[in-house]
């Protein structure tokens, strides 16, 4: 298909007398055949590959004793130089580096998933779900200073990303070596039955005894896949499956066809697929739409200046914040400028999509440039009705209310913007961060030279529908070139009236950072360890790092399970990290972002009155008044204590007009009325 | 754009056999200063001899579109082509770091970083060829003469091509038997397609805005 695209491009090329290019694509297509002979036989496996017996041990043993995590350091800017430079490699025991924010615990995979990557992370109950290119593995975190692995599930594929709903489990399959059967010996064959290339459903009613009950298979595979609920369907659970691979041989999966719309409107690019899992029986589990949410795609706006090319510094988080916001102030970028009518991008619209438009714009046989054709990841966030598709080289919004239909709202592109590869929005759902995986997360891109707006995030609020952007952010201090680098999965901490994320970038470490005011998002705290090994770049690091009932999880590709926690320091607050903590979800999904809403609680009162005292939105008597009422009304019960807040909370509405902070006076005000009630 | 500059690029290829056969070149490099000491204690997957080929051949495809990049500031490239080739320098520069350890780490013949030819050993005849997309040497030398404008649409046209013929060689990968079974090639081979994918969609669109591959 690729093939007629190109020949059709030059040829018309040629007509127009200029290229003669055909000719050259020919020859490398002969040669394409010379690399295709040799014959089929069976690989070479080195001694110890797997499924062998005896494998060497491919990493270092564990020390007697791990070693103890490193005291942070606490204070209100980071030290200098940035003490993540430099940290001694090693596997077990590589230095640390921690601010603001402290490592509780560091838990080993067991033997036989060492040495191969452990992704992904998801949450039921007291358990963590953590997948592993060699199967899945479940935690009991009841004690977060000592995970205890419950069950592990020898089951290979890549990558393992879980999901969980419910009592089910989902697992995402996308290698070529995955088997059906779980098996370990791989998938030689280029056509085989054997193979599994999409979703993997489990029941885990009982963690300790998991049930593989079924699977759907799909054309690309499941790189990543997203849960999504659909209220007007009880019945039932949706997935979103995203992807990176070409499409596999019909011939192996009936039905999946290549190519562009233009040359086949039933290609198995170009959409997403749906799939719906009945929860009374996930083995009936099936694809229910192929969403063309990619359909008339325009060319994304631009966003470089001439200046821009000559470098860009390493000026710490806030400075290449502020650099980004400058650039986007100098060419406001038109995102969405030619905004494509909604709907029209539907799974239910007709194959608009396979019309190119006005010819002779572009070289391919006349046809505009196609655009992406599938999403990295896709991240729901259902209160909101909104979605966030990270899709290469595009960023889109999607309107999910009709979750087995998602539709286009708005697309960026950016030209710092490499690989758009996950999307997270903000509680109110009025910004989204998109990440990007520059390179592919296996190599190093955060050394000194590589620039602080690439492999970074870049932020966006969603302003009526479109996307508008605002700065990039990246973890900003230079690694080594034996550290994988680069801007990875991550969720929002719940600290009330802020918008504060924790993220892992690889090697680089975690960071967590305060995005508030989205054209500076400044980083409060971070941990991070030396590369894995000096000398050779080995993929390690934090996969993904997701805030969850009062802990930071960190899967680290290569170290297994670490634990974190915040501490109290300049940026935040211990009635900050209080009020965080009462927010708990009984099952959670980095992808699946559900509405942070806080019980009411003196903390989250405090929460807010210290943010003001940070913002000086309050006058020192006003707040320390403001604080001895809180105490006194904690003191209180029953109506003597709904009449101290409630009179409080007309003290401080009283005082809204003239604060220069009236956004947070009037959380303040509603989190004493909620107290009062 | 003159019809001229883009005839000459072109005049080469067409006359191009399907195999460049050129002299034998020194013997690959194995060992060079700087690069990681092989650990065959890490490789846990078997691998075959198309993964081999695949990473062998890819390190000539990848050392050439350094070569082009390496043009286009004193050729005058626009900002946002300096810019895209930077940051391709990057990208391509560490992958070729990572296959050659890859090859090392499993005893395998590991080209130079800079070898812009795959050396192909026929019968124990070693054969000199070019992977799929890549400029032959006319092409390079017409690029190479090429200037601002000129330059950047002969650029992108060429490493279009040049990207697909990456993403042709992962598509001979998969259909490979006993291909991609180890975890870093599958990898590896599936961000080629990806971020190669989406880097012609752009490289497309900045051809696009340059009036395409039409002559002006």
């Amino acid at each position: 298909m690729r093939e007629t695209r190109f020949t059709t491009r030059f040829a018309a090329t040629v007509a127009a007398g200029v290229i003669a290019l055909t000719g050259v694509m020919m020859a490398t297509s002969s040669v394409t055949a010379a690399q295709q002979a040799p014959p089929p036989q069976a690989a070479q496996p080195p001694a110890g590959g797997r499924g062998q017996a005896a494998p060497p041990p491919p990493v270092p043993a564990l020390p007697a004793t791990m070693p103890a995590p490193v005291t942070p350091v606490i204070s209100a800017t980071a030290p200098t130089p940035d003490a993540r430079v430099g940290l001694r490699a090693g596997y077990w025991d590589a230095a640390q580096a921690a601010w603001n924010m402290r490592l509780v615990s560091n838990t080993p995979p067991p033997e036989v998933y060492r040495g191969i990557t452990s992704s992904d992370l998801a949450f039921t109950g007291k358990y963590v779900v953590q997948g592993n290119y060699h199967g899945i593995l479940f935690w009991d975190v009841s004690n977060p200073a000592k995970p205890v692995l419950v069950k592990d599930y020898v089951c290979p594929a890549s990558q393992n990303d879980v999901s969980v709903f419910k009592h089910l489990l989902f697992v995402s399959s996308e290698g070529t070596g995955a088997r059906l059967d779980c098996g370990t010996q791989g998938v030689p064959e280029p056509v085989s039955k054997e193979r599994i290339r999409g979703i993997r459903i489990f029941d885990i009613s009982n963690i300790a005894s998991p049930k593989y009950v079924g699977n759907v298979q799909t054309c690309r595979g499941s790189h990543t896949h997203t849960v999504a609920e659909d209220p007007n369907d009880k019945e039932a659970v949706y997935v979103y499956i995203s992807g990176s691979a070409g499409v596999r041989s019909a011939e192996e999966l009936p039905g999946c066809a290549d190519g562009n719309m233009a040359d086949n409107s039933d290609t198995s690019r170009f959409r997403v697929e749906v799939i719906r899992v009945p929860l009374a029986d996930p083995s009936k589990a099936a694809v229910v739409n192929y969403a063309r949410i990619f359909n008339d795609l325009a060319p994304p706006p631009r966003r470089v200046e001439p200046g821009r090319a000559g470098g860009a510094g390493r000026g710490g988080a806030a400075a290449a914040g502020a650099a980004a916001g400058a650039a986007g102030a100098a060419t406001p970028p038109p995102a969405g400028a030619t905004p494509p009518p909604a709907g029209a991008a539907g799974a239910a619209a007709p194959p608009a999509g396979a019309t190119p438009p006005a010819p002779g714009r572009g070289g391919r046989g006349g046809g505009t440039p196609t655009g992406p054709n599938q999403c990295h990841d896709i991240t729901t966030y259902p209160e909101a009705g909104l979605a966030g598709g990270a899709c290469g080289g595009y960023g889109l919004l999607l309107d999910i209310r009709e979750v087995a239909h998602p539709v286009r709202m708005d697309f960026a592109g950016d030209e710092n913007m490499s690989f758009w590869h996950s999307a997270t929005f903000n509680n109110d759902g009025t910004k989204v961060l998109f990440s990007d995986e520059w390179g592919g997360g296996r190599a190093p891109r955060c050394r000194a030279e590589d620039r602080q707006e690439w492999g970074a995030n870049a932020l966006f609020t969603v302003e009526r529908g479109k996307l508008v952007f605002h700065s990039y952010y990246k973890m900003p201090a230079a690694q080594t070139e034996w550290e994988n680098c680069v801007a990875h999965n991550g969720s929002l901490i719940p600290i009330p009236g802020r918008d504060v994320m924790v993220q892992g970038f690889y090697q680089g470490g975690i960071t967590v950072f305060d995005w508030t005011d989205i054209k500076k998002p400044v980083e409060i705290a971070y941990f991070d360890r030396g590369p894995l090994e000096d000398g050779r770049l080995t993929s390690a690091g934090s996969w993904s790092v997701y805030w969850h009932n009062g802990y930071i999880y960190s899967s680290e590709i290569a170290r297994g399970l670490d634990v974190y926690e915040l501490v109290v320091t300049p940026h935040i607050s211990q009635n900050e990290i209080d009020a965080a903590k009462t927010v708990v979800f009984a099952e959670a999904n980095a992808q699946e972002q559900k509405r942070i809403t806080w019980p009411p609680s003196f903390a989250k009162a405090r929460a807010f009155l210290d943010q003001l005292e940070r913002s000086n939105g309050m006058t020192a008597q006003n707040l320390s008044a403001a604080r001895e009422s809180l105490t006194a009304a904690e003191k209180a019960t029953g109506a003597a204590r709904r009449t101290a807040l409630q009179q409080l909370s007309n003290r401080v509405n009283g005082q809204v007009a003239g604060s220069s902070d009236q956004a947070k006076m009037k959380m303040l005000v509603d989190a004493l009325n909620e107290l009062a009630r | 754009m003159t019809r001229h500059v883009f005839q000459t690029m072109f005049a080469g290829a067409a006359i191009a056999a399907s195999l460049i056969v050129v002299a034998p070149i020194a013997a690959a490099a194995q060992q060079l200063p700087g690069d990681p000491r092989p650990r065959p204690e890490l490789v846990r997957q078997p691998y075959s001899k198309a993964d081999v080929e695949f990473m062998q051949g890819m390190i000539p495809h990848h050392a050439q579109a350094l070569v082009m990049c390496s043009m286009a500031k004193p050729n005058g490239a626009s900002a946002q082509l300096q810019l895209l080739c930077e940051r391709m320098s990057i990208s391509q520069k560490d992958e070729i770091a990572m296959m050659r350890t890859w090859l090392r780490d499993r005893g395998q013949t590991v080209p130079a970083p800079d070898a812009t030819h795959m050396t192909m050993d026929h019968g124990g005849m070693k054969h000199d060829m070019l992977m799929p997309g890549m400029l032959t040497d006319e092409e390079l030398a017409t690029l190479r003469k090429a200037r601002g404008k000129d330059w950047d649409r002969l650029f992108l046209i060429g490493m279009i091509k040049h990207h697909q013929g990456a993403i042709d060689m992962v598509d001979v990968l998969f259909k490979s038997h006993g291909a991609a079974q180890d975890d870093d090639v599958y990898l590896f081979a599936s961000d080629v397609f990806a971020d190669q994918t989406a880097e012609i969609e752009r490289m497309e669109q900045m051809l696009a805005a340059l009036g395409g591959g039409q002559s002006q």
